[in-house]
């Protein structure tokens, strides 16, 4: 006997252990060490969750009811797992490259992206798989209550429902701590796929011990039980080829299209390579789960009292014969079966659920987009969560619902006929490419609804969801739509004829639709890439006869060539192939020399894009569609680089254009230049000549004779002057200069300076602001130079100040080695339009006569400050014209000198 | 006929050279030395001829020119121009002006203005 405390406590320590082992491997798996979690073995194993409780526990009973007819659950699986050459090995090259997520992702992938197929398939799992789930709570809940109902001293157990409610509980728990731990690119579970491979080894183990102790502990060998075969009523069962066959179908179109199987066998899958272990260890694992089925089933049934539930004798018959641990083992195995099947077949309606409804709901409610990436992922792993949470409580509550009462294999295989609604659209997918999204969607609809109203609502019995009447008459009476009886066919197996009607007209739709519509142009990309999933490998190129139009071609050709050159193409190639016309032959060759040509327009990868769409054996892949992409990005920089090429060359001629300018600038500036110079020479010249003129008259009279020779004097010297100037300033601007570098007084300087220009305007009372105390500081440059410059200021303050009372300050100062002088008067200054030019040469602002000179003294001022390593600069907004000159300490070259 | 000169030269030597010239002549000379005030000056009291420099304060001998020349009661009163600028910087249209206007390049040789004088002047 197993106490009940126990039972819970060797359960719990189980579940602990599947903990442990999850994650460890998560944490292998972070570490990158998830290479051996991930060897064809484990694979195989994985697998093994298509053996459910109704394996382990209903095959028996199903077996005791039905005779060999079990033996079509393992067959299917076998059949397909044999053939994985032909549609297995596909699904999981085209998940792999399509990344595929979940079966309703597959679909909806393929059918260009549809998420209302991804939304009808999502529905029809998780409608298919909540009687499954309710079956694995019960199967846990009767054989929990088998204990129960075991125990001498009649504990107050918990009721059934309670009893399913907390597993369905824990499980979830256990689900969202492993399965929605992180949102893996493949959506791929280390550590749950380690669990269960554990479970499988778990579930083997227990069903082969039990299997071994009634053969050889409960019968008397294998003759025994032979015998006891033979002698029962399973012998006499008869064989029904119909529901037989239909029934293999059923298994194997379930195994290919039940969420969970997909997601062990295609988003689990690490390695193609995997498949060929699996092809064989799968069906020998079916093979030994199934070995023992039969001798249960007969031994139970010769050995336990009439009414024993057979569904229970894994468990019943070693607690019968006192065999309380191996009962124990039996249980866990049954265990193992429900929880690695409820864990699996959650997550992958989770992610679909989440994938195809919850996440492009909210997507689309929120109207300003994704904000935040965080934000989605946020979103998707809730979503998970609860959707996982809110399957296993629809699992319950259509437990709770049936009263967990029908035979545990009958709602298996309303399941089973359920999700191979899918099977239709599935396959047509990856070997038809004139499969459309509408006939999949109308192939699916059409099985679905015949589904549930002939199979599904019925299976809650009478008047259960279907009213006694709809089920014996038809709805309003209509008997040709009696839902076991449809279009007036009676007598039929129900479960055969619900997957008759709706699997044929299903597939009627589906391919009907299909050939009736015409796919928009991702649905046919995505049809290429999943039909010719095989053709997809790099490198792989070049185009296979047949399949295309060469109007078709002439047509894409058009669009992008212009008309003319496409049709001259054409002809030309018809030509070639010794063919009148437009049209040559699809050849390998000729698709290959349009593909080049449209890559002159084009570009190589939407080239073959293109034509990809119309051909054969080839397909438009991911990698194409980044070539395509990235071609683009190549155009995109080349424009952006012959931008900039023309950028610098519009550069360069604005350069030459400046540089032209400023050559005529000073072409113009000499010939001013040389036009000034004239002038300024010519008008001393003038009086020159004139009064030398008249005083060659004898009658002059001696004063005027006296007076008109010292004009001639006066210009001469004004003439010699002017000269002086203009050799200084070619020779200042030439910095050809010898400059006479002492030391002085700034004061002593400035004082000189003063006086020298005192002879200028010396009628006027002129006023000078100085700060003597500042000025005595040592300055060592060319000191006559720098004279001549302060000179030069203050006889042009002098000049030109126009105040009423004309005054100059004068500020000195040092700052940052640099001697800094100031010369601001107090008149009206000199206007901004004017400012810039009074460095100039013949720049005179004013009149001839006040000035008297030839406009050159600011420019030779200039020069020469440029010479002693300083500047000279007109210095604005000081109420009158303020002129600064500053020049280093001492010179640059001495400064270096010293340094030195 | 009229003997009076208006004289318009800024450069005082220039000035004091054409009106010893001029005078010794026999012509009344009347001087200015800028050019903003001459046109003014010259409606007050129309001469016989005006001596006009180019390069004048106020406003250059051209434009004076170029005004005289606009108002029909001067348009045909003879000009003779004095410029110490290059020859060939000579607007093209000066000889085309009316053929009241003649050019003479600074430095000049006495006889050649007082010959221009008496013939544009009709004297």
């Amino acid at each position: 006997m197993v106490p009940f405390n126990i039972l819970v406590a060797v359960c719990l320590a189980y579940v602990c252990l599947l903990f442990v082992v999850a994650f460890a491997a998560e944490r292998r798996a972070e570490q990158g060490l998830a290479r051996w979690l991930r060897s064809p073995v484990i694979y195989t194993l994985s697998l093994s969750i298509y053996c459910t409780a109704w394996t382990f526990y209903g095959a028996v009973g199903y077996a005791a009811r039905s005779g060999l007819e079990f033996v079509t659950i393992y067959l299917g699986p076998t059949i397909v797992m044999a053939g994985w050459w032909v549609i297995l090995r596909k699904l999981v090259r085209i998940g792999q490259a399509q990344r595929v997520t979940s079966i309703a992702d597959l679909i909806s992938s393929r059918y260009g992206k549809s998420n209302l197929l991804g939304v009808i398939v999502t529905l029809i799992c998780v409608v298919a798989a909540t009687p499954y789930i309710a079956l694995q709570l019960q199967s846990v809940t009767l054989s929990v209550g088998v204990f129960a109902s075991e125990t001498p001293e009649g504990w107050a157990l918990p009721d059934q429902g309670a009893t399913a409610l907390w597993v369905a509980g824990g499980l979830s728990i256990f689900t969202i701590l492993f399965g929605t731990r992180n949102l893996d690119a493949n959506e791929r579970h280390h550590g749950i796929v380690m669990a269960i491979a554990l479970e499988a080894v778990v579930k083997l183990v227990a069903l082969l011990a039990v299997g071994i102790f009634v053969v050889w502990g409960i019968a008397g060998g294998i003759g025994d039980v032979i015998d006891r075969v033979n002698a029962s009523p399973i012998a006499d069962w008869p064989l029904k080829p119909a529901r037989w066959m239909g029934l293999t179908f059923v298994a194997a179109a379930a195994l290919l299209a039940l969420p969970r199987m997909f997601q062990v066998m295609v988003v689990e899958n690490s390695d193609e390579r995997h498949l060929a272990t699996a092809s064989w260890a799968f069906p020998l694992y079916l093979m030994l789960m199934s070995l023992f089925v039969l001798p249960i089933a007969v031994v139970g049934l010769g050995t336990m009292p009439e009414g024993a539930n057979p569904d229970l004798f894994v468990l019943t018959l070693p607690l019968a014969n006192g065999q309380g641990k191996l009962a124990m083992l039996a249980f866990l195995g049954g265990f193992s079966s429900a929880t690695s099947m409820v864990i699996v077949c959650s997550i992958a309606l989770a992610t679909m659920v989440s994938n195809h409804v919850v996440t492009p709901l909210w997507l689309s409610m929120r109207q300003g987009g994704v904000r935040a990436p965080g934000d989605v992922r946020g979103l998707v792993l809730m979503s998970r969560r609860v959707s996982i949470a809110a399957i296993l409580a629809l699992g319950y509550t259509y437990y709770h619902l049936s009263g967990g009462s029908a035979a545990l294999a009958a709602i298996g295989l309303i399941s089973f006929a359920g999700v191979s609604q899918i099977l239709p659209a599935m396959l047509g997918g990856i070997f038809w490419r004139g499969a459309t999204r509408v006939g999949a969607a109308l192939g699916l609809s059409v099985g679905f609804g015949i589904w549930l109203y002939s199979l599904y609502l019925p299976s809650f019995g009478p008047d259960g969801l279907l009213s006694a009447r709809i089920l014996a008459e038809g709805p309003a009476g209509i008997g040709w739509l009696k839902p076991q009886a449809l279009f007036g066919i009676e007598g039929l197996d129900p479960l055969l004829h619900a997957v008759f009607w709706s699997l044929s007209l299903n597939t009627a739709v589906f391919v009907g639709a299909s050939l009736l519509t015409f796919p928009n142009p991702v649905e046919r990309m995505q049809g290429l890439a999943f039909v010719n999933a095989f053709d997809q490998d790099p490198g792989v190129r070049g185009w296979s006869r047949g399949g295309v139009e060469a109007e078709d071609l002439l047509t894409m050709s058009q669009g992008i060539l212009g008309a003319d050159e496409a049709q001259e193409f054409f002809q030309a190639e018809a030509a070639r192939q010794g063919k009148g016309g437009f049209l040559p032959e699809t050849t390998p060759e000729f698709i290959e020399r349009l593909e080049r040509r449209l890559a002159g327009s084009v570009g190589t990868a939407t080239a073959h894009a293109m034509i990809s769409q119309f051909a054969e054996g080839a397909a438009v892949s991911a990698q194409d569609l980044m070539a395509v992409a990235s071609e683009a990005q190549q155009i995109l920089e080349y424009s952006t680089q012959l931008e900039a090429k023309s950028e610098e060359l519009a550069r360069t001629a604005r350069a030459l254009q400046e540089a032209n300018d400023k050559l005529k600038d000073l072409s113009v500036q000499k010939d001013t230049f040389l036009s000034q110079i004239s002038h300024e020479l010519r008008t001393p010249m003038t009086s020159i000549r004139a009064f030398s003129e008249i005083l060659m008259d004898p009658e002059l009279p001696g004063a005027m004779q006296q007076k008109y020779a010292e004009v001639i004097h006066e210009e001469t010297i004004r003439l010699t002057r002017l000269l002086d100037d203009l050799l200084d300033l070619s020779v200042l601007e030439n910095r050809k200069v010898q400059l006479t570098i002492k030391a002085a007084n700034l004061h002593d300087l400035l004082d000189k300076a003063v006086q020298a220009a005192s002879n200028t305007r010396p009628e006027r009372s002129f006023v000078y602001n100085r700060d003597t105390a500042a000025e005595h500081m040592p300055v060592i440059t060319d000191t006559d130079r720098l004279l001549q410059v302060f000179i030069n200021l203050v006889s042009n303050a002098r000049k030109y100040c126009d105040a009423e009372r004309p005054e100059l300050t004068i500020l000195t100062r040092k700052r940052g080695g640099r001697i800094i002088v100031d010369f601001i008067d107090n008149g009206t200054g000199i206007p901004r339009e004017s400012q810039r030019l009074i460095f100039e040469k013949f720049a005179r602002l004013t009149d001839t006569q006040r000035a008297g000179g030839a406009g050159l003294g600011l420019a030779i001022c200039r020069e020469i400050m440029v010479n002693l390593g300083g500047n000279i600069l007109y210095l604005p907004g000081q109420g009158g014209a303020a002129f600064r000159v500053s020049l280093p300490v001492k010179p640059e070259s001495q400064q270096s000198a010293e340094a030195a | 006929m009229g003997r009076h000169v208006l004289l318009i030269e800024d450069e005082p030597h220039i000035a004091e050279a054409i009106r010893y010239i001029l005078t010794r002549d026999g012509w009344a000379v009347t001087s200015l030395d800028e050019g903003g005030a001459a046109l003014a000056a010259i409606r007050r009291e129309v001469p016989d001829i005006v001596v006009l420099d180019v390069k004048l304060p106020g406003r250059s001998g051209y434009e004076i020119l170029d005004d005289m020349r606009a108002d029909p009661a001067l348009s045909g009163l003879p000009v003779l121009v004095l410029s110490a600028n290059l020859p060939r910087e000579v607007p093209a249209a000066l000889p085309g002006r009316g053929g009241l206007s003649r050019f003479l390049a600074k430095p000049f040789a006495n006889a050649d203005v007082l010959a221009a004088v008496r013939q544009m002047a009709g004297a």
